[in-house]
């Protein structure tokens, strides 16, 4: 608690102006930020895959079962750096034995559970079941057994049963579009429809977490295909990854425009908290808000691959405009994040003053910390890549 | 007919409301607790915070606060000058010159226990609620620390306790209240500049405050059903 | 029925039925009394201990000072504004564990000299210059009998 202490008296000689004593304290620091971010990614992720699945891109076919795993790895990672950010993780059951209906925040457990077994598990069950019978009969001992408890004893195999694992899977990915939309759409609820937080506080703030959700789990899967393909020494499907990169460049202006709507709004109206947001703009968030969030998360990757859905572009020039163009809009994304989540706790809710916020590197609010959480679906998902491989499925029927 | 239609409406629509939002009543029988403070009284002693911070194990650095005071110094050419070192309990001092200085007031602030309040509502667990007789208060054996509540209180009157991890803020000295004795920064006013009461007590000593007085809350705009009741709160006080 | 679902609803219903017992055991038992919260939290609230006294505590053993006191300007004060918490005292009631003090810094919380302090509520003095000779403020006034001896 010294060093805490400390941090503080450090924050308390970085105050401008006037804040209400208990602000000076930042409650929710890069953990909270991460949140966002992953679920984000596995409701963007699963939304590429649904794609395929029910609007029938099949040019997208290559990406279908890396969207899934990744949303799947992802997904498993999610709670961990919300649980570990509590003040007593121990307690966090109270939020499955006891959630308060009229908090967006208690929707948590049940949203998640829903999602992971009813959902994500279940689809990714009915389209890898029959390669999960035919991988227990090929491996032994101990590799046969897992396989055989992946099936869950369905071994049958016949054309009848593995149609129905197509409806069945059809069925739940139909489910779990309006399911992935409430993922998260209810954290950008969480910061929206909190009225004494003017930063937060918007209409649009659901809808505009969706898109930039949709937006970065695009450009996940379509920089995990171009890498993984490249690890495997395996072409890459050009239509396959021209379609990616013209969904992430859609949604890339959907998002754009709903962000930018919804501060022209704040602009034109002017209201109560405009003084002071002006000034946090301008100021403690402007680096992360137009260089990162704006500039190179946005614009950068707008105009990249605009330019590719105008003019003819040889192949590798194409490439490496979408590996580039995938990881500008990953880290734009989560500075997004950031300046939400950051940024609305940097002002003073007396519209009088800042406070300060510096990332430690130690510490379970650190940047290791979060880096580590970050690490960790990547090599979840590289388990599952490993468990099931995308490659080795059985034909389809 | 019509008047069928719209009991069924309004009975309809109720159980949603109470849903969504959060609406405490008056208890049927038993006091309804509410604040009045007086900003022409204050003179800006510290003592309120003092106290409170005594009675209720409030850590002592100057980071958590269930009630401090603020002084206000607004100068001749408009601008607005806000302070409260170490939330009052190191006293003011005024480095403005007097001819510069347009006015200048003291404001306690401290929880609003707000009948609509906003930090209850969010608490996904059920750590944070309001009593019947409508105090706010924190279950800290059951919080578990995610702070939603802290975000949701548009007076900044919550913080997390550093040691104990959870969630914390004014009580209302609810254990003091329960067996009839003032919460301390009431008693300790020396101008009684802050005095509580029960709401429906038409002939109590809070009642007649609001009386006599031009009353106003903070952030109506905000609709928290705020019971913390100001005399004299004017344009600049946020 | 196809053999996924007779595989998969059982599975499913074991795993509801797990949870919903797992959930009554860990329900605290008070928990909705009163509403979404455990109703035993307002007893433990309420059954906190209290560090500061309060002015009737006080005077039922010193009445005589409340009688000195009550024709002096700091008449409608609190005792605990000056002599602190109190409680100590008040369970084991000795000469000297309460504060008993007349600092320029105790005093000045309320008596020195700031335009926001309205001249009319409170009687104030710019303390850098008032008889600087004298130590504190109780060197000439008495706290119950402030103008006692003062010209």
């Amino acid at each position: 608690m010294e060093n805490h202490i400390q941090h503080l008296f450090e924050m308390l000689s970085r105050v401008e102006g006037y804040i209400y004593p208990n602000e000076i304290e930042l409650q929710w620091g890069i953990l909270v930020v991460l949140y966002p971010y992953i679920t984000g990614l596995v409701a963007g992720a699963f939304i590429l895959a649904s794609l395929e699945r029910v609007f029938k891109v099949k040019v997208l076919r290559p990406t279908y079962q890396l969207a899934l795993l990744t949303a799947l790895a992802f997904l498993i990672c999610a709670p961990l750096p919300l649980v570990s950010h509590l003040g007593h993780p121990e307690r966090a059951y109270e939020i499955m034995i006891t959630p308060h209906a009229k908090s967006a925040m208690a929707i948590f457990g049940f949203v998640y559970l829903w999602y992971l077994m009813v959902v994500l598990l279940l689809e990714i069950w009915f389209d890898y079941r029959r390669d999960f019978v035919v991988w227990s009969q090929e491996k032994k001992g101990f590799m046969r057994t897992v396989y055989r408890i992946l099936s869950l004893g369905v071994s049958d195999t016949s054309e009848r049963t593995v149609r129905w694992d197509e409806r069945l899977g059809y069925i739940i990915t139909v489910i779990g579009i309006p399911s992935a939309f409430l993922l998260h759409g209810y954290v950008g609820f969480i910061f929206g429809s909190i009225k004494a937080n003017p930063w937060w506080s918007t209409v649009l703030m659901p809808v505009i977490f969706l898109f930039s959700a949709m937006v970065s789990g695009i450009a996940l899967v379509m920089v995990l295909y171009m890498v993984i393909s490249h690890l495997r020494k395996v072409k890459i499907d050009m239509a396959c990854l021209d379609m990616v990169g013209r969904y992430l460049f859609y949604m890339l202006i959907l998002d754009f425009a709903l962000e930018s709507l919804d501060q022209v709004h704040r602009i034109y109206e002017a209201e109560e908290s405009f003084d002071i947001l002006h000034v946090l703009v301008n100021g403690r968030l402007n680096y992360t808000l137009f260089g990162f969030q704006i500039g190179l998360g946005t614009l950068v990757p707008l105009i990249a691959i605009g330019i590719l859905q105008v003019f003819k572009v040889k192949e590798q020039v194409r490439k490496a405009i979408y590996l580039v163009s995938g990881i500008l809009v990953l880290i734009g994304i989560f500075f997004m994040r950031w300046n939400v989540v950051i940024g609305g706790q940097l002002f003073s809710k007396g519209f009088h003053g800042f406070t300060d916020f510096k990332l430690g590197l130690v510490g379970s609010e650190g940047l290791f910390m979060a880096i580590m959480w970050m690490a960790l679906p990547f090599a979840i998902l590289a388990f599952l890549l490993w468990l099931m491989p995308p490659w080795k499925k059985q034909e389809a029927i | 007919m019509a008047a069928a239609g719209t009991l069924l409406l309004t009975s309809a629509v109720k159980p949603f409301q109470m849903l969504l939002i959060a609406s405490e009543q008056p208890p049927e029988e038993g006091p309804w607790w509410g604040i009045g403070i007086d900003i022409t009284k204050c003179i800006g002693c510290g003592m309120c915070a003092r106290g409170c911070k005594m009675e209720n194990d409030v850590p002592d650095e100057p980071f958590y606060f269930r009630t401090w005071v603020e002084q206000y110094t607004i100068l001749n050419n408009g601008e607005v000058l806000i302070e409260s070192p170490n939330g009052s309990i190191d006293g003011f001092s005024q480095p403005v010159a007097e001819e510069e200085i347009f006015k200048t007031f003291f404001v306690p602030k401290l929880c609003n226990h707000c009948a609509k309040s906003p930090c209850t509502q969010v608490c996904p667990v059920g750590a944070t609620f309001e009593s019947p007789d409508g105090v706010a208060l924190i279950d800290e054996k059951y919080c578990i620390g995610c702070a939603y509540c802290v975000q949701a209180c548009p007076y900044g009157c919550r913080y997390i306790h550093p040691e104990k991890k959870v969630a914390d803020k004014c009580t209302l000295c609810y254990h003091r209240l329960k067996q009839g004795i003032d919460p301390v920064c009431m008693e300790i006013c020396p101008t009684k500049a802050r005095i509580y009461g029960d709401l429906k007590d038409r002939d109590g000593e809070l009642v007649k405050f609001l009386r006599d007085h031009d009353y106003q809350v903070l952030k109506p705009h905000l609709n928290t059903g705020s019971k913390l009741f100001y005399n004299a709160l004017t344009a600049e006080i946020s | 029925m196809p053999p996924q679902l007779k595989r998969l609803i059982p599975l499913f219903v074991v795993f509801i039925g797990l949870f919903l017992i797992v959930r009554h055991l860990l329900i605290p038992d008070s928990f909705g009394q009163y509403g979404h919260y455990r109703g035993i939290a307002l007893e433990e609230i309420a059954s906190k201990e209290m560090n500061v006294a309060n002015k009737a505590m006080c005077v039922d053993c010193h009445y005589e000072v409340q009688e000195i006191i009550e024709n002096d300007v700091h008449a409608d004060l609190s005792c605990i504004i000056c002599h602190g918490a109190g409680l100590e005292h008040v369970d084991n009631p000795e000469a000297g564990n309460i504060q008993k003090i007349g600092t320029r810094e105790l005093c000045g919380s309320c008596h020195e000299l700031n335009p926001a302090r309205p001249m009319d509520i409170i009687f104030q003095v710019d303390l850098s210059t008032h008889n600087p000779e004298f130590e504190n403020c109780s060197d000439c006034h008495h706290p119950h009998q402030v103008w006692e001896g003062i010209q």
